[in-house]
């Protein structure tokens, strides 16, 4: 009975909690496998940039109609889209690097965006999801499985032979593109319930995690989502026990997993790097 | 024989300078046809340009009714992200991108294809090695198996046996030889002369611009050779623009 006090209870007991856990799966089923590319593809603290270019977005959304959702929503889409395609371009156009151009464009963005203290707005709170932004929030990491379902192959291959894909597809741009638009939606979903720099923690720390223990990509994307879902439940429990900020909460449980797996991750944790056991005869 | 490429004095380069200078010529549906030249001749670049990843600085090609899923392109270094978790199972199989597109399943026969193209260049076993933990030569092996797969009617392979042990390469020319008794066209360029000798019946010595074209024996003689290696190989960062699109018999 403790036991299920402790881990059961308090999603029976208060709705507050069941949305916040649906608004953390959610979260987690859209975030992480766009998390799993974004390391792939040595873009890891794209999503940090990114978030930076968001946040002018949502702050314009806050100027023009205050506390709305819908308004902060559709700012930090607006203002993550025209980065993210414009900085795409650019890479793809340019021998500009990816991670350059979109510095650029975020700096630039940012010179708008600096007189703004926006953070006690976007420090998101996930014990306070009403149906609008738990409907937000799954209706956009929906919008990111289906998209990834169509972008998955050329996604995967030009992160692995670009010049390949370019030579046997033109899918290549769209797909990129497309990538980028689903690193914004799902950064601006996570500020909703985490803020955008935990946000970030959502996407990434997963895919760290998930490095650890296989070394394919749908084994990857499996495990990140995993941890992530798992990160959000023991996160919650851990934020109602204890009164620790649940955001924070989350990240932490997601922290303790990812050092956890690069000590004792099964492809190249530390331990098992120490003790990799007697070498084989072939 | 119909043309399968044609050369319309091409000029293709980089920030201005030509790497290939002026190429006019047409390559037969069907041949074989060996690229041979210095380094720097623009053989890779010329490459480039045929498959479409580098756009022409004056001139055209030709793939006359190809499809860009017809043309299968092995480049020289290759700008493959080898941590990338994947196998060589499913690396080889995006070889089957024409048939498969965007969702087609891997069903049995495409595995029996797969599985099929990875015999072939001896690489049997490595189906679940993530493409990381190939050395050198099987990495080239792999991607050989995917030109395979690929099944285009333009071939185009960038010095294929490079860092390929002999009895393997032995086993490529073989796939090439086969290639051309298929009716497929394959454009390789090389540099060692004996495989060209033996395998290629028609060679085009490159040296930024054309030096020789035509049958092998004619083309691989000691003046041509000699005459290819005096290219100077640095570009001249005060030359002057080209003038010959500005003479009038060429503009016309």
């Amino acid at each position: 009975m403790i036991i299920y006090d402790a881990l059961i209870a308090p999603f029976t007991e208060f709705e507050f909690m069941r949305r916040a856990l649906a608004a953390a799966i959610a979260l987690a089923l859209g975030g992480a496998p766009i998390g799993v590319f974004l390391m792939l593809r040595r873009m890891s603290l794209v999503g940090d940039a990114m978030a930076h270019a968001i946040l002018p977005g949502a702050a314009i959304g806050y100027l023009l109609s205050g506390l709305n959702l819908f308004a902060m929503t559709t700012g930090g889409l607006i203002a993550g889209f025209t980065v993210a395609i414009l900085a795409g371009v650019v890479a793809r156009t340019t021998e500009l690097k990816e991670d350059a151009s979109l510095a650029t464009f975020v700096t630039i963005v940012s010179i708008k965006g600096t007189n703004i203290d926006l953070l006690h707005v976007l420090f998101g709170n996930i014990l306070a999801m009403d149906d609008q932004t738990l409907l937000v929030i799954a209706f956009n990491a929906t919008i990111t499985l289906v998209v990834l379902a169509v972008i998955f192959r050329p996604l995967v291959i030009e992160s692995v032979d670009p010049v390949f894909l370019r030579t046997v597809s033109r899918a290549g741009a769209p797909a990129h593109l497309a990538f980028l638009a689903l690193v914004v939606i799902n950064l601006v979903n996570g500020f909703h319930a985490l803020g955008t720099l935990l946000a970030v923690g959502l996407m990434i720390l997963p895919a760290g995690i998930a490095r650890f223990w296989s070394r394919d990509i749908t084994g990857m994307i499996c495990i990140a989502v995993a941890s992530a879902i798992f990160s959000g439940y023991a996160g919650l429990v851990l934020s109602f026990q204890t009164k620790v900020p649940s955001g924070p909460a989350i990240i932490l449980v997601a922290a303790v997993l990812y050092v956890g797996s690069v000590l004792f991750g099964s492809v190249s944790g530390l331990f098992r790097q120490m003790f990799p056991g007697r070498h084989l005869e072939a | 024989m119909a043309a399968q490429l044609q050369f319309q004095d091409v000029t293709l380069g980089y920030d201005r300078h030509p790497a290939v200078h002026h190429l006019t010529g047409e390559v037969a549906s069907g041949a074989l046809l060996a690229i041979v030249g210095p380094n720097g001749a623009g053989k890779s670049t010329l490459f480039r340009g045929i498959v479409g990843i580098l756009a022409p600085l004056a001139g055209s090609i030709v793939t006359g009714n190809l499809d860009l899923r017809d043309i299968a392109y092995l480049p020289q270094t290759v700008d493959i992200d080898r941590s990338f978790p994947i196998s060589v199972f499913d690396l080889v199989g995006t070889g089957l991108w024409r048939a498969s597109g965007f969702f087609g399943g891997m069903g049995k026969p495409a595995r029996e294809k797969i599985a099929q193209a990875l015999a072939a260049v001896g690489l049997n076993g490595f189906e679940n090695r993530p493409i990381g933990t190939l050395s050198g030569g099987q990495m080239q092996r792999m991607l050989f198996a995917r030109v395979l797969l690929q099944d285009a009617r333009l071939i185009v392979l960038d010095e294929p046996f490079n860092a390929i042990d002999a009895r393997t390469s032995a086993d490529l020319l073989a796939l090439v030889r086969r290639w051309h008794t298929e009716k497929r066209t394959v454009l390789a360029a090389l540099h060692d002369m004996d495989i060209v000798r033996a395998n290629f019946p028609e060679t085009l010595l490159l040296a930024r611009g054309q030096v020789a074209w035509g049958a092998t024996a004619e083309v691989l003689t000691t003046d041509n050779l000699l005459e290819a290696r005096r290219m100077c190989e640095a570009f001249d960062d005060s030359a002057a623009a080209c003038a010959v699109d500005d003479m009038p018999s060429r503009a016309a």
